[in-house]
């Protein structure tokens, strides 16, 4: 296969890399070693473990090439700590997750639906997050901690 | 552990024990940067890709790789001849059950792949691309064969056979009858007979099954890295197939992406990469992708069930039998068999209830399909099904609650311990303080009001109850006395570190479920330390002690009583030191948050830090004759019982759309009783988990072949699982009855979610639907089927 190559900004900095042009973003990400959190699964654009974000939006890692990255700003959760931190840290208390597999994409995708719905309903929050498959939890405990963060963030209730 | 230790136990202060604590681990795990075996890279690694069989059943006439082998990048192509050249074949058997077939199983199809998925040959590359590409160069020359699909017509006398060796396609065939069938027969005033089916479905851990394996030709030793929850058994299964010892094997369980039973088996395919790996001499790695996993992972479940239960007008359960079939594709899986689903189906069925008489029959046929094996809560969920499912059929027709008439037929919390008709003892059990807490956390009556209400306007909504039984715990009686390499032991080694830490390295091994935590919480309290000075370490056959690993649900059970002893050992050997250092008794110090000195005191004390300093660095200060022992080890079986069982109630409350035959989950409720609770927010979350699984099954998972023995639906989009947006909340609560099988009191909580939920489910869709007279016993239920059991289509 002829590679090509495709330079983006990764987590802030400017990068380039060789790829085959089929290479889907996932994989290319996963090439580099660097980045653990960013996993397949289904590779079907179903589970949503593989998600990342793209030009401040979450997309499927697996049903973008690497290709359609060029010159975008790709974001990791590597990259998203400090926006993430209070999220993430609300999931560890409540035990919002079990073998972490799913968890880096569940934590962008909440974070995104927080964003876009800072007052999300239950019922809201489980929608927002139905393209995100987790086999552990059940999701009760996720909703709880979205939930939670929801609060903290619009400043309602001290931790 | 002596009557001694159990009393201080009891004494103990338990500052981490029984608290909702989070777990170490998930820092790690939520912030992306946890190691799971895909993530896995050695130098030189090299790629396996497998070349499945796209037929159920075809002779492999050549295979030719040389247009494979031409292509850049690709190492080798190895097929099922080359390896059954150097592997022993494996036949699951049991040596107490000589009934069971146990063909030959070689790590790739040699002659005769026997189900779509088999591997037949690996392509060895630079890259997972470049081997999965040149898989489309290998090519084979196929007969196709007969398939046998359906488990019926693989027992018929003219069924084409699986195994042209075997006889017929029985792999198995079991029948139990018990009591006093006369005297129930007598008193019987309803008699309900129904075909249940339960669809074969599958676990889905989110990372597919990996391996690594990486050979070391001087050292003669074989190092694998493998998703995997039992890791001792993959040494075990290794060395057996492939002629090397043990101990000269090492298996790595990275952290692992849920695994669910799924990853408890030994899989022919990872064989077959341990089997490349010493051939070429070189680390190889194989990644499932998902329709591989579709194909090749264990299937569970698959049951067609004749049930029947004899009542008196009363309610009273008298009798119930049970004719079980399920197809376990070619082989009984190794090491474990593919019996243990349904003879726990068998054992399992009506257990809550005192019967008078019961009988049933197990068949399992080989058919063309993907193996079956053990998927978290093995029988149970039929088991839970059938009684449930047939009580609450009876009571609509006799007039008679949901709830009374459990209460009229659930053993009393008194008669323990119990034996069942089919020989399971029952330690303790609290079915009805569970029941009395459902009812009361559910608001049953205020429920069952607004049913009512909500009738009249056309809204169809159910309740519906499932009592569950457990077994947790597991002794070593099955895997003793059937002569399999399973170990029913753990094992775990606590020791000082020189900064006055402590390392605790065990064999069990941690997927998600805490057992981490839980470990690190028992050795905390027990030896008098800070949570957060105790690594734990598990996973590594190197550095752990020898054990069983995870299943069972025995984790926290068996493996936390292993714990409590070394603990308990390993602060005995800590005030020994400290009591030499402060001129004192042993007896007259304790340890507490990790510092030494006079009990009830908190004058003077010394710390760890202190004690290693003085023991690895300046033992001279210490008196002559004492040798310090920095290290301890505690090991436990579970050796009173077959196993130790928990029990608990579930409730479902769902809306039923009778036009669509959709079903949408309002609420699920369940009380557990696992015993002595280390983490009530694990216990909750297991059962959380489980309950997901269980309304998976009940609604939507199946993996759907035609009559060629083809998966039509190997992808996510056509197997539907569970969805935040489809799962309702789910309330947890508890009641405690320690087991006195151990010390610590604690018995399993993995399964019973997944045990009970789909009886509860059911029972619910039946009540919503009982207005119109229809009831369903076909697992999932679909639309679909929901709208044929309404008479809605035909």
């Amino acid at each position: 296969m002829t590679e090509t190559t495709v330079s983006m900004t990764l987590n802030g900095t400017r990068i380039e890399g060789r790829v085959e042009a089929r290479t889907h973003l996932a994989d290319f990400l996963r090439s580099r070693g660097d980045l653990p959190s960013v996993r397949v699964s289904c590779e079907y654009g179903v589970c949503g473990c593989c998600s990342v974000v793209l030009d401040g939006k979450v997309v499927r890692g697996c049903l973008t090439l690497a290709v359609q990255a060029q010159d975008r700003d790709v974001r990791t959760l590597e990259g998203s700590t400090a926006e993430t931190e209070d999220l993430r840290s609300a999931f560890v208390e409540r035990n919002a997750l079990q073998c972490g597999y799913c968890t880096p994409a569940m934590l962008l995708t909440a974070h995104e639906l927080l964003q876009t719905k800072p007052d999300a309903t239950r019922e809201e929050i489980r929608d927002g997050l139905s393209g995100n498959y987790c086999r552990c939890t059940g999701y009760h405990a996720i909703v709880d901690a979205v939930a939670a963060t929801a609060e903290r963030r619009k400043g309602g209730v001290d931790r | 552990m002596s009557a001694d230790e159990t009393r201080a136990f009891a004494r103990l202060q338990m500052t981490h024990i029984g608290r909702p604590l989070p777990r170490p681990n998930a820092e790690r795990l939520s912030r992306g940067a946890a190691r799971y075996t895909p993530d896995i890279d050695l130098p030189g690694l090299l790629h396996v890709a497998f070349l499945r069989s796209p037929h159920a059943h075809a002779r492999i006439l050549a295979i030719d790789p040389s247009a494979a082998l031409a292509r850049d990048g690709v190492v080798a192509v190895v097929t099922g001849d080359d390896l059954a050249r150097i592997a022993r074949p494996f036949e699951a058997k049991l040596d107490h059950l000589p009934k069971l077939k146990a063909p030959k199983q070689y790590p790739m199809a040699v002659g005769i792949a026997r189900h779509q998925g088999e591997a037949v040959a690996a392509v060895v590359a630079s890259s997972r691309a470049v081997a999965e590409d040149a898989l489309d160069h290998v090519i084979v020359e196929w007969e196709d064969l007969p398939a046998v699909a359906d488990p019926e017509e693989a027992l018929a006398p003219e069924a084409p056979r699986v195994h042209e060796d075997l006889p017929d396609n029985l792999a198995f065939v079991s029948e139990i009858r018990q009591g006093d069938h006369a005297g129930a027969e007598a008193a019987t005033a309803l008699s309900l007979e129904r075909d249940f089916s339960f669809a074969r479905h599958t676990g889905v851990p989110l990372e597919p099954r990996a391996i690594v394996a990486s050979f070391d030709p001087v050292e003669e030793r074989l190092t694998v890295h493998q998703s995997t929850q039992t890791p001792f058994q993959t040494q075990a299964a290794i060395a057996a197939m492939y002629g090397l010892g043990d101990s000269d094997i090492r298996v790595i369980a990275p952290d692992v992406g849920g695994s669910f039973g799924i990853k408890l088996h030994t899989y022919a395919d990872e064989m077959a990469v341990c089997g490349i790996a010493l051939l070429l001499k070189k680390p190889v790695k194989f990644v499932s992708d998902r329709l591989e996993s579709f194909v090749s992972d264990i299937h569970a479940r698959g049951q067609s069930v004749a049930a029947r239960m004899d009542l008196d007008a009363e309610g009273t359960v008298l009798a119930m039998r049970v004719d079980a079939l399920s197809g376990i594709g070619p082989w009984s899986v190794y090491p474990r068999t593919s019996v243990l689903e349904g003879s726990q189906v068998l054992t399992l069925t009506g257990s809550p209830y005192g019967l008078k008489a019961y009988s049933g029959r197990l068949r399992l046929a080989f058919q063309n399909k993907a193996p079956m094996g053990a998927y978290r809560a093995v029988g149970h969920p039929i088991a839970m099904a059938l009684s449930e499912v047939l009580i609450e059929s009876a009571a609509r027709r006799l007039g008679i609650d949901a709830v009374e008439i459990r209460r009229r037929n659930l053993l009393p919390d008194d008669a323990y311990p119990f034996r069942t008709l089919t020989g399971l003892h029952f330690e303790g059990l609290s079915h009805h303080r569970c029941l009395d807490r459902l009812v009361e956390m559910m608001d049953y009556p205020r429920l069952r009001a607004e049913q009512a209400e909500l009738r009249k306007r056309g809204i169809f909504r159910g309740i519906g109850l499932a009592a569950v039984i457990e077994l947790t715990n597991p002794g070593p009686a099955l895997y003793s006395v059937g002569n399999v390499r399973v170990s029913a032991q753990d094992g775990c080694t606590i020791k000082l570190e020189s900064d006055g830490r402590v390392t605790c390295a065990i064999s069990i091994t941690d997927q998600g479920q805490g057992n981490l935590a839980a470990i690190g919480q028992i050795v905390a309290d027990v030896a008098g330390l800070k949570q957060g000075d105790v690594r734990i370490v598990m996973g590594d056959t190197a550095q752990v002690p020898y054990g069983g690993g995870t299943y069972g649900s025995r984790g926290a059970g068996v493996g936390g009583e292993a714990a409590l002893r070394a603990a308990a050992a390993f602060r005995e050997n800590i005030l020994r030191i400290a009591a030499a250092l402060l001129q004192t008794e042993p007896d007259d110090l304790d340890i507490r948050e990790g510092m030494v000195g006079a009990k009830g005191s908190s004058e003077g004390r010394v710390d760890l830090r202190k004690i290693a300093d003085i023991a690895y660095f300046k033992p001279d200060q210490l008196p002559k004759d004492l040798q310090p022992l920095l290290s301890a080890s505690g090991h436990f079986t579970q050796l009173t019982d077959t196993f130790v069982f928990t029990n608990g109630f579930q409730a479902s409350h769902l809306e039923l759309d009778v036009e669509t035959g959709i079903v949408r989950l309002l609420e699920h409720w369940a009380v557990e009783d696992c015993g002595r609770i280390i983490n009530p927010m694990l216990v909750d979350e297991q059962m959380r988990g489980g309950i997901a699984q269980g309304i998976g099954a009940a609604l939507y998972e199946e993996c759907l072949y035609d009559e060629n023995g083809q998966l039509v639906n190997g992808s996510l989009v056509d197997y539907l699982t569970p969805s935040s947006a489809t799962l309702p909340d789910i309330r947890v609560a508890h009641v405690e009855t320690p087991t006195r099988t151990s010390t610590l009191g604690a018995k399993g909580a993995g399964e019973a979610g997944t045990a009970g939920a789909p009886a509860a489910v059911f029972n619910a869709i039946n009540d919503a639907m009982s207005p119109f007279d229809a009831e369903i016993f076909t697992m999932p239920a679909t639309p679909e089927r929901i709208l044929r059991a309404l008479g809605r289509i035909g």
